[in-house]
């Protein structure tokens, strides 16, 4: 009885130990996991930021204004003016009166069997 | 020890009797014997349980040292498990513009820096350098790279990722990168007098301190530098399109009117929000100029004419007279008063412009006309104390306090004596010195109903209302006089189409630099305005320095034909990027208007 007491504790030791090794080492896993994502964060970060400041140098008004002018025969992009506002009946909507219907088709419902819409 | 003893063991007891000694010697004898065996047991409990104590406290005290010198020693690492936020990278916070354009932000670059003692083929390498960087000293650098005492050298302050790649093709082991964080301003010399300049502070080889050397950047430098911030951008009041166009516009104006330089200032009359403000010449606070060592500051692209410039701003300030007039109830809109010659004030006469006479005038008509006879009249009626305390209460007296570590510097010229003749020129606007942006404070006050605001750069989140100047209906009339300056007086070339430009002219000659009295040619020109003028929303301030315009059979520099012309294309320009929508004064449709879907 006392052998085989001592047998199953030592069972249950050596059991506990794999299990505690195991989780320490997938602890060490996923902090790894953490870093090398919290690496490339940071990376993202420094990416993200450069391609905002290029984006705001590509955006800058001065390059802006010489391309306009540079591709005025194709855009014909001028400064806003308040001559450019208008009315909303100013506005000039397509006239849908145009539709004109003909050949038209008689639907009816003579054909349907009886009972199929129950 | 461990049987207990009996006091009065009878054998003794009876043995001491035999004797004829008394008995209870013996009992006090083993009394005593027994106490001190009780002592001598508990001071040895007692020590036994200090050794215990002291143990326990030894090895605490050596635990918490070992700890202690083990944080010290090792490397401080973050905690990898918690959750990052925003903070990771600690650098200065950026700067945008109210709509969240970028007008400030950081760059990864690298530095260049050499270690002599490393290098195997200096003057090689110097000639590799002298190739990607031709600005560099060639002898200098065989110098310094051969000299065996040089242990360290800086080469260059910022590289490019080229550059850099170029100076890893040299080869040599004794150069180095060390990474540097540069200050960029992406869009060059715009709003470059607002944000100023950065350059680097302490520097190391890891890292140098990026920290503002003008303008906003120095002003909230602490704050942007704050890690606490957590990289959240400081937001301007700035409008960058509007910016542009005012600069833009602002430009073409100063050479078409051949001006020295110009200032505009474009503010919210409700919040006191500055949504565009520029001062010309300007520079790139990427490449910061030094500044001046001779000839005037004001010279300088660095002078802030819009804040630093303290002008005497002309006639743009009898509207001041008259609405104060009108608020203390001396005159109403139509009293008439004669402007006609004589009138002479502490021994000296006041003219009008080229000798004119109005005669007889009302108070429109006097601001109409811009009379300065009429306004000193006005001005004599108030009295220095209360015209003091008005243009007071207007932050006339004080810098503006704008968030531009030069603002403090723009502090009004006042009179050492106000006396009657001070009071009379100031009510047209010589003899009381003031910048562009304090002249749009003012008239902010005029434009939003009476109410004083505080300009501010940051963006406000509603309106900020100071203290009540003017009431109501006295800041409606005032209007109205302005709205009547655009349309019948000197500021006609101001009306823009839609806009219902309300403003008064200044002309004010410019005086010497060395005393002595006012130039005869030279001006400077100041069109202050509001708009849409039932209803302002926006004060608009241009001030050219020194402006002629040469179209006519002589060369004119009154405000009339220099900065009016340039404040209404102004205007033009930038309302319907403000979104303003042009009223014309079309009679509305009364049908209704169909839509179908």
């Amino acid at each position: 009885m006392r052998t085989l007491l001592y047998v199953t504790t030592f069972m249950a030791m050596i059991g506990l130990a794999f299990w505690a090794y195991h989780e320490n080492y997938k602890t060490q896993a996923s902090l790894d996991h953490v870093r090398q994502l919290q690496r490339d964060i940071g990376d993202a970060r420094a990416r993200l930021s450069i391609l905002r400041a290029e984006w705001a140098y590509l955006n800058r008004p001065d390059r802006l204004r010489d391309l306009a002018e540079l591709n005025f025969e194709r855009l014909g992009l001028l400064p806003m003016r308040p001559e450019q506002f208008g009315r909303i009946d100013q506005v000039n909507y397509p006239d849908n009166r145009a539709l004109v219907f003909n050949d038209l088709v008689d639907v009816t419902s003579a054909g349907a069997q009886a009972g199929a819409l129950q | 020890m461990n049987g207990r003893i009996p006091l009065r063991p009878l054998a003794r007891v009876l043995d001491a009797r035999r004797r004829g000694e008394n008995p209870d010697a013996i009992e006090r004898e083993n009394l005593r014997i027994r106490h001190e065996q009780m002592r001598d047991k508990a001071r040895t409990r007692a020590e036994g349980r200090l050794l215990v104590l002291g143990l326990v406290f030894f090895c605490a005290f050596v635990v918490i040292g070992l700890r202690m010198g083990m944080l010290a020693q090792s490397q401080a690492e973050e905690p990898r498990a918690a959750a990052s936020g925003a903070s990771i990278i600690a650098s200065r916070a950026d700067i945008v513009d109210r709509h969240g354009r970028i007008l400030a932000t950081n760059m990864e670059t690298h530095s260049l820096y050499a270690h002599p003692h490393q290098m195997i083929e200096p003057v090689r390498a110097a000639d590799e350098l002298m190739k990607i960087f031709p600005d560099l000293d060639r002898e200098r650098l065989v110098k310094d790279f051969t000299n065996p005492k040089r242990k360290f050298m800086w080469v260059k302050k910022k590289i490019s990722p080229e550059q850099m790649q170029a100076v890893h093709d040299i080869g040599e082991p004794g150069l180095l990168f060390g990474p540097r964080e540069m200050r960029l301003y992406p869009n060059g010399k715009l709003a470059s007098h607002i944000l100023g300049g950065a350059s680097f502070g302490r520097e190391g080889v890891a890292s140098a301190e990026v920290i503002g050397t003008a303008g906003i950047e120095r002003f909230y430098d602490e704050e942007l530098r704050d890690p606490a911030r957590g990289g959240a951008p400081l937001e301007l009041s700035i409008d960058l399109s509007v910016q542009a166009a005012t600069e833009r516009v602002l430009y073409s104006g100063m050479k078409l009117m051949n001006a020295r330089g110009a200032a505009s200032v474009l503010m919210d009359v409700h919040t006191g929000e500055i949504l565009a403000m520029a001062s010309l010449p300007d520079f790139d606070p990427n490449d910061r100029p030094n500044p001046p060592v001779s000839g005037r500051p004001s010279d300088s692209p660095l002078f802030n004419h819009a804040v630093q410039g303290v002008y005497e701003l002309g006639s743009t300030f009898k509207i001041f007279a008259a609405a104060q007039a009108m608020e203390l109830g001396l005159v109403n809109p139509g009293t008439v008063i004669d402007t006609s010659p004589p009138f002479k004030v502490g021994g000296f006469r006041i003219g009008e412009f080229e000798g004119h006479n109005y005669g007889k005038q009302t108070v429109e008509g006097i601001i109409t006309h811009s009379s300065n006879r009429g306004t000193g009249k006005i001005a004599l009626a108030i009295g220095p104390e209360r015209q003091q305390e008005f243009l007071k209460s207007l932050g006339f007296f004080d810098p503006t306090g704008v968030e531009i570590s030069e603002a403090q510097t723009g502090k009004p010229l006042l009179p050492q004596r106000w006396t009657e003749l001070s009071t009379v020129t100031i009510s047209y606007g010589h003899g009381l010195s003031a910048s562009p942006l304090h002249l749009a404070a003012g008239y902010a006050a005029i434009a939003n109903g009476g109410h004083k605001v505080q300009p501010t750069l940051i963006k406000q989140d509603g309106p900020h209302y100071g203290p009540r100047v003017l009431s109501e209906k006295n800041a409606a009339n005032a209007r109205h006089m302005l709205r009547a300056v655009v349309t019948e007086g000197t500021a006609s070339f101001g009306d823009v189409p839609g806009y219902h430009v309300a403003g008064k002219t200044g002309t004010a000659d410019k005086p010497k630099e060395r005393g002595g009295g006012y130039y005869k040619d030279k001006t400077i020109t100041t069109f202050a305005t509001m708009f849409p003028a039932e209803a302002p929303r926006y004060v608009l301030i241009v001030t050219l320095d020194e402006p002629v315009e040469t179209s006519g059979s002589r060369p004119r520099r009154t405000a009339g034909w220099t900065s009016v012309p340039v404040g209404a294309e102004m205007i033009g320009r930038i309302a319907p990027l403000l979104g303003l929508r042009p009223d014309y004064d079309v009679p509305e449709e009364e049908e209704v208007t169909l839509v179908r879907n």
